[in-house]
């Protein structure tokens, strides 16, 4: 389970998380969506340990885990711009994390075969395209079968084939008990994929709990109508 | 374990750019031309060491926040590994520095072997050139990384103060204190002026390297006071001390800013 407690995150005078409290179950998957610039990257980041919060608690099972790093071995993370070294070729990527990483048992080739970068092994990171860089980083965070999957926006750039593979991926993790937690702006990703919604606006939520009581609530059938009356509530 | 992982990382992506090679190819060059044309003494270490203390800090300066820019990417991608972010730091760090360091070293030293001038009578004053300029390339490259650092997003920003410090330090540095001489030379200003030199890392490697080869008289009446001052076992004590102080200072800023910093 992940705890946020009371987090906060200032940039300077400008505020993006406002003292968030949000908890997000085992074992099930959590869709965030929110408008840009809500804060729903920042959040990540945060339970990452990337970003600093100016104030409150990131607990991970129970584990106060500010400013520790050995938790991120549970953690498989597929950033929204996938930047890698440039000069490394894929291959070598994938063995200096497993390196760094010091883990034995690696996922790694079914996954190659999986997402179809067999033919780009080879290659240096800086000739990969947009959507081949994104499927090495969906490669990389799940390879070492943690037990909690952070994805933003991962379909963002992938063709509509890669997109329905890596959706079927999600779903096997998912099936294997694993939390996954991932932004999104389609909806009907997060329709097919996640159990809860957490909604976000301007650093604050506005909506988490499980998806079918929210489509009740708002006598909405789809997803999309939904979030977009939350979002013009918000508009007013 | 994980520090040398990425060590060698580092280190082959050096190689593979090789312009570390065309760095000790200056030192070797300018070392070899210099024994060549000023005979294998003093007069050509006293030159090597001039060179040194231009070279160094602008090279060391530069590229510590250029370095930093450039692997971006990298770091970004290793702080969402379990790693602690000390690791990653002196990975880093490590993985600039201690190239920098050996590519002067190996620079200076081969043509000071094939000469002959290693095993002469000159050894330890080899020895402390060697270890003045390791302890700048230490020092020029965390000023690099503490700049590199602090204008992480404004590349343009760190790299210009990384050119105007040096500037400073190197050059202008000199002028005010000249000018501070010139201006109240009436009073006694002799403690004031060591202190002013031990603010500078540039001049306080500098004055080392003048009492080694005793030419302080060069310097005058300052120089005298110098002399008076370092050339006691208190006095070289101190300067090294000082030494150790400038290398401590940019490192703690660095790996401070870097434990906290958000990407």
């Amino acid at each position: 389970m992940i705890e946020l407690r009371g987090l906060k995150k200032n940039f300077g005078r400008l505020t993006v998380l406002d003292d968030l409290d949000l908890e997000i179950p085992s074992g099930q998957a959590t869709g965030i969506v929110g408008p840009n610039g809500s804060g729903k990257t920042t959040m990540i980041k945060s339970i990452l340990g990337l970003v600093k919060p100016t104030k409150g608690e990131v607990l991970i099972n129970g584990e106060l885990v500010n400013d520790q790093w050995e938790y991120r071995d549970k953690i498989g993370y597929m950033p929204q711009v996938a930047r890698y070294p440039e000069n490394m070729t894929v291959d070598e990527l994938f063995r200096f994390i497993k390196n760094i990483r010091g883990d034995k048992t690696s996922s790694e080739e079914e996954l190659i075969k999986h997402f179809g970068i067999e033919p780009e092994l080879k290659k240096r990171m800086r000739t990969l395209s947009g959507g081949n860089r994104q499927k090495v980083g969906a490669v990389l965070s799940m390879m070492f079968s943690p037990d909690i999957l952070i994805f933003d926006e991962p379909t963002a750039g992938l063709d509509p084939r890669s997109s329905v593979q890596f959706k079927k991926k999600v779903r096997e993790l998912k099936d294997q008990g694993k939390t996954i937690l991932l932004t999104t702006h389609i909806m009907s990703e997060i329709e097919e994929l996640a159990d809860h919604l957490v909604f976000i606006v301007e650093g604050k939520i506005k909506y988490h709990g499980p998806m079918d009581e929210l489509l009740n609530e708002h006598k909405e059938q789809r997803l999309e109508g939904a979030v977009a009356k939350m979002m013009e509530e918000e508009a007013v | 374990m994980k520090v040398l992982t990425i060590l060698n990382y580092q280190w082959k992506d050096l190689v593979r750019g090789k312009w570390i090679f065309g760095y000790a190819l200056i030192y070797l060059l300018i070392t070899d031309a210099l024994i060549r044309f000023g005979g294998a003494g003093p007069k050509a270490l006293l030159s090597i060491s001039n060179v040194m203390l231009l070279l160094i800090p602008l090279v060391g300066m530069i590229y510590g926040a250029l370095y930093l820019y450039q692997s971006r990417e990298f770091t970004e991608l290793l702080l969402a590994q379990p790693l602690n972010r000390k690791t990653l730091f002196w990975g880093l760090y490590g993985g600039l520095s201690i190239p920098l360091s050996a590519a002067f070293i190996l620079g200076t030293i081969l043509p000071m072997l094939y000469n002959g001038m290693l095993f002469g009578e000159h050894i330890m004053s080899i020895l402390l050139l060697l270890s003045l300029g390791l302890i700048l390339t230490l020092l020029f490259t965390g000023i690099g990384f503490w700049l590199g650092l602090a204008f992480f997003e404004d590349r343009i920003k760190g790299l210009g103060f990384a050119l105007v410090g040096w500037l400073f330090l190197a050059v202008l540095y000199d002028g005010l204190v000249l000018l501070t001489i010139f201006v109240l030379g009436d009073y006694p200003i002799e403690k004031p002026m060591l202190a002013l030199t031990m603010l500078n890392p540039i001049d306080l490697a500098r004055i080392i390297v003048l009492l080694e080869f005793d030419i302080s008289a060069l310097m005058g009446y300052t120089g005298a006071v110098f002399n008076r001052f370092f050339g006691s076992f208190y006095g070289m004590v101190t300067a090294i001390v000082s030494m150790f102080i400038w290398l401590a200072l940019p490192l703690t800023g660095a790996t401070r800013r870097f434990r906290k910093m958000d990407f």
